[in-house]
This record gives structure tokens, C-alpha cells and sequence, in this order.
């Protein structure tokens, strides 16, 4: 017995029909989520609260970023799911499978064919455009967390615009490293106003934020919280006038594997055979276009 | 203003749900800070004094007298329930009457405040350099080489040794942690200047090289301060004026060293008789 199937036994009265409302939320809980994303671009970078639903997979799993998808999607969208730069991951098959059955939509690997990419912890090395939405799965939406435990005291700084705590983190770390060493989740400021977690991106994908044409929705279903970044607005990482933001740099002559692109972020491997190190693009299906235009 | 930096009228918090009936019933003559009505405690009430540029100004008396009240409403760590706090670098408007914003800046940028104890001044696991750069910070300092200079110099004129900069304050010594709480106050040269109780708490040859220190400091940047100090010795040695506080109300208010040698008060009397 298929779960089409076992959905139509379940709920009876429904005949043939499939048991489940299209994109699988009701439309109550979709015209929520629709305008807590409204209010969330209209306020760059605040967290807005909503009700995160109950979703076929757990909380921390990407259920922020699957209910902003599944209000979103209409007929004639053509939906990308990636994990970490991959489309064939567990999660991201799964997201896409979930997705196409419940809204009947065309699926893609191919970013420039997408108008929703759904993503954790990665930005698509094709650039986006203004046609296209991107969906973060956010895992912790307050990026005052490293530094401040108590919520109420962390809203408070937000409302304050009062981030010293969090550039005392960064001070700490160029008095300790000589560097900043924040990685993934480094800090941003939208629009000249809020701090903003950027969700774990590298610090790579950091600077695809600035104004982007695309509309970028950071969704955290285990926290509750949906917040975005408007087309064309201000992505600035905090960064000292003497210590600047700096991406990702690799070893000298680093590339990758199997395309040989050394302009994308890439991912360090061990080879198990002989134990050496190689690189392959994080972007899997950046990678295979480019494999493909070489050969 | 009159030239003052600072003048308090009738500074008064209640613990309690208040009766009207509280101020009246407590203070010296009932010998009591407690509402016998409802209940309620008056931690001070009617407390007014002035402080001047370049002054320092002394708040005596024994615990429990509501001496660290007037400090911590100073501070904005508590609310009262009734006065006003006139600060001239604010304008000459009242400080109680500031908003959260103007409250964050005038606690950045015009009001320096060193605790009794360290932990509520300093986060303990920041390095010491961090705690001073934190209000650097708060000021959109945003050059870390100009800020470790800043920081190092605030901590050398407190006698932090600088290669112990990058140390946090959790592996120093009691008086090493007053003095970086010092630094941290001065950082970003405030016209006001809460010492609540500086050297409760350290031994003798300690305390004397902190107090050393603050009037040396207090001298240079002639900043206007108010000792708060349940001790005798660190009022007569930093401070011209003095106010004797007790049940939560002035006693007795003039020059420290005529208080001292006169006291006309009976508690001040038993103060200055009762000092080791």
C-alpha cells in the first residue's frame, strides 16, 4: 500500500482525492505563513514568530525552510532542494520528493531552471535572479545565541540595535587567534539595522547576501522563526577596519576533482585508497554543467 | 545645572506595594526602613545631594543604610520610585526620566560605575583587554589596533601589568579585578564616576594602593565621583563633602573632615567612635 493510498483510507469522505491538502499545509496555516514572510521583508533581518507545523520529518531537519517552500509553490514553479551544495543527498532528495508529490511541480538541478531553491547551508554558485526565491533551513535564527543565552535579553539588544556583545565575540577572537575565527553562521548586518545569522553558509556564500537580486527566506521551524532579506538590500558582515571579512581561502592550486573549477567553493576529501587530499566542488550540480561544457 | 555635573532631589525607592503612609512611618525616627503598615521597605527617601566638576563626594553609613540603592539607581540598575537625578552632560534633564536608548548611551559614554564585586562589573571569562574594549565597542570603536592601544593604556595607568591583557580577569586577584573594573569605567572618559563599595572585601596593603590609584586617576581626569563606602578610612581619604546615611535617610551632609571630627549627628557620632 503506497502512503497516497493509506491518506485516502484515512480520511473518509473523500473519495478519490487525494487525503492531504495541496502542498500538504492547509491554507490557513499557509496564509500564516505567507504573512509572517510578508512582515518579515518588510523588516529586513528581524525574526518574525510563527506557528511552525507539525511536518512529515523532525524539527531540525529543514522543517523551517520545507513550510516556507510549501507556501509558496504553485502550479508552473519548478522547485531545487541542495544540501551543502548537493542535490542528492538524503535530505535534499527527500525535500524534493516530499515537495513534487504534495504540489505537483516540476523538480530541477539545474539552479538557473529553479524559481524556489530550497538550501541548507549553501548558496547555489550560479548567480540567482530577481525571478528566483531563495529558502535557507535555518538551525538557530538568533545570531546573539553565541554570545547571550537569555532570549528576552537578546530581543532586547536587537531592539536596541546594541551588538557590542557580539563584536566583543569577534574582538575575543582576533585577541586569541590573531584572526577572526568564526567560520559558518558568521555575523551580517541588513539593511544597516539588524543583525542577521545568515544560517550556516561559509563565509564564501556571505557575500552573494549583499544585494542580491533574488529574495532570500531563512526559515527555522524547531525555533519558530522566519526571517529574510529583500531583494537588493545590504548584506554587510561585521568586520574591524583593521581585520576585513575575509572568504574562504584554499591551498595554492587547489581544485577541483572532477570539473577543475578553482573559482568555486570547494569541499576537502581524503582519498581512502591512497590516503591523499583532493578537493571537489561543494556545488554538485555547478560541478557536473561545468564537466559537461569542458568535455 | 549652577555649574553642577550631577544633582539629586529626593531620590526615594520602595520595595513594596507602598501604603503612602511609608516614608513617614520609617527613617531614624522609628529607627526602622520598614513599613510598619504595610510592610513595605524604604531603601532610601528624600535623598538629595549635588555633585561638582572635578568633586568627590562620599556616601557613609552602615549596611542595609541604602547607600548602595542611590548607587544602583545612579547606575540604571534599579528604577526609583520617585526623584529626579539632573546630569549635566545630559543636558541638565533628568536622567530617570531617559529612555532605554539615551539610559544605553548615558551608561556607555557618561557614567562609569565600579562594583564591589567584580562579576557584576566585568564578565570574568572575557579577557581584560576585552572588558575595557567592550565599551570602546559600545562607542563604535571599530579599529582593533586603536582599541588594544586604548586599552592598554587604561590598563597600565591601573597598574595591569599589559602582558597580562589578553588574560581573563577569572585568574586574577581581588584587587587586580577592581582595578581592571577601574579601567573599564575610565574607558570612555565619563563626566560621572559610582565607586559602590571599591575596596570592601580586599586586604589592607591592597586596598590602599587602589585607593592610591583612584584618587591619582580621580586627580588626572578630574572626574566628578561618588564613593559609596561603609568605611570610615576610604570616605577621609577620598572625599571633601560627605553624606551619613541611615534607615534609608540622610543624617547628617557636610565636609568630611568636619563630619569627622565633629560629628553632630548621635549616629555619626557612634560612627566615627565605632571606627577601628
Amino acid at each position: 500500500m503506497t502512503v497516497d493510498e493509506l491518506l485516502r483510507d484515512a480520511v473518509p469522505g473523500l473519495g478519490n482525492g487525494p487525503g492531504y491538502n495541496y502542498a500538504f499545509l492547509d491554507e490557513l496555516s499557509k496564509r500564516e505563513l505567507r504573512r509572517k514572510t510578508l512582515k518579515a521583508v518588510s523588516i529586513p533581518g528581524h525574526q518574525v514568530p510563527f506557528g511552525s507545523r507539525e511536518m512529515p520529518l523532525a524539527r531540525g531537519w529543514g522543517t523551517g525552510g520545507l513550510q516556507l517552500s510549501l507556501s509558496l509553490v504553485g502550479p508552473g514553479d519548478t522547485y531545487k532542494a541542495i544540501d551543502q551544495g548537493a542535490d542528492a543527498s538524503v535530505n535534499a532528495v527527500n525535500m524534493r520528493s516530499l515537495v513534487s508529490r504534495m504540489a505537483e511541480v516540476e523538480t530541477t538541478l539545474d539552479a538557473r531552471d529553479a524559481t524556489i531553491v530550497q538550501t541548507r547551508h549553501r548558496i547555489p554558485e550560479e548567480p540567482l535572479r530577481g525571478d528566483q526565491i531563495l529558502v535557507f533551513q535555518v538551525p538557530i535564527p538568533e545570531p546573539l545565541e553565541r554570545v547571550e543565552p537569555r532570549i528576552s535579553r537578546a530581543r532586547r539588544m536587537h531592539a536596541e540595535r546594541d551588538y557590542s556583545k557580539m563584536w566583543l565575540f569577534l574582538y575575543e577572537s582576533v585577541a586569541k587567534h590573531g584572526e577572526v575565527t568564526v567560520g559558518a553562521r558568521y555575523p551580517v548586518v541588513v539593511n544597516g539595522s539588524y543583525l542577521m545569522d545568515p544560517s550556516p553558509i561559509p563565509r564564501w556564500d556571505v557575500p552573494k547576501l549583499h544585494h542580491a537580486p533574488n529574495l532570500a527566506l531563512f526559515g527555522a521551524g524547531r525555533e519558530k522563526r522566519i526571517y529574510a532579506v529583500p531583494p537588493h538590500t545590504s548584506v554587510e558582515p561585521l568586520e574591524f577596519e583593521d581585520y576585513r571579512f575575509r572568504v574562504e581561502s584554499f591551498p595554492r592550486g587547489a581544485h577541483c576533482r572532477r570539473c577543475g573549477s578553482d573559482d568555486t567553493f570547494l569541499d576537502e576529501l581524503t582519498d581512502e585508497r591512497s590516503g591523499e587530499t583532493y578537493f571537489t566542488c561543494s556545488d554538485t550540480s555547478f560541478c557536473d554543467r561545468r564537466l559537461e561544457e569542458r568535455r | 545645572m549652577n555649574g553642577m555635573v550631577l544633582q539629586v532631589e529626593g531620590l526615594t525607592k520602595l520595595y513594596g506595594r507602598g501604603c503612602g503612609r511609608c516614608v513617614a512611618s520609617t527613617g531614624p525616627g522609628p529607627a526602622d526602613n520598614t513599613c510598619p503598615h504595610c510592610g513595605t521597605v524604604v531603601a532610601c527617601a528624600g535623598v538629595s545631594f549635588e555633585v561638582g566638576p572635578g568633586e568627590v563626594l562620599g556616601v557613609v553609613g552602615e549596611s542595609g543604610s541604602g547607600k548602595s540603592t542611590v548607587a544602583a539607581c545612579l547606575s540604571f540598575d534599579t528604577e526609583p520610585s520617585s526623584g529626579a537625578a539632573r546630569f549635566a552632560r545630559f543636558g541638565g534633564r533628568d536622567i530617570f526620566a531617559a529612555d532605554a536608548a539615551e539610559r544605553r548611551r548615558l551608561r556607555d559614554f557618561d557614567i562609569g560605575i565600579v562594583y564591589q564585586t567584580p562579576q557584576q562589573g566585568l564578565d570574568l571569562d572575557v579577557t581584560a583587554g576585552g572588558n575595557v574594549a567592550e565599551r570602546l565597542l559600545a562607542a563604535e570603536w571599530r579599529h582593533i589596533g586603536g582599541m588594544r592601544d586604548r586599552a592598554s593604556q587604561l590598563l597600565s595607568r591601573a597598574e595591569i601589568p599589559v602582558s597580562r591583557m589578553d588574560e581573563a580577569p577569572r585568574h586574577f586577584s581581588g584587587g587586580m579585578r577592581q582595578r581592571v573594573q577601574l579601567a573599564r569605567a575610565l574607558a570612555n572618559r565619563p563626566a560621572l564616576l559610582i565607586l559602590d563599595e571599591p575596596t570592601t572585601g580586599l586586604d589592607v596593603s591592597v586596598q590602599a594602593r587602589i585607593l592610591d590609584l583612584i584618587r591619582d586617576i580621580q586627580r588626572e581626569t578630574g572626574v566628578a565621583t561618588v564613593v559609596i563606602s561603609h568605611d570610615l578610612g576610604v570616605v577621609r581619604l577620598l572625599t571633601e563633602r560627605a553624606l551619613v546615611m541611615r534607615h534609608g535617610r540622610v543624617v547628617e551632609a557636610g565636609l568630611t573632615d568636619q563630619i569627622l571630627e565633629d560629628p553632630q549627628h548621635p549616629y555619626t557620632q557612634l560612627l566615627v567612635n565605632s571606627a577601628v
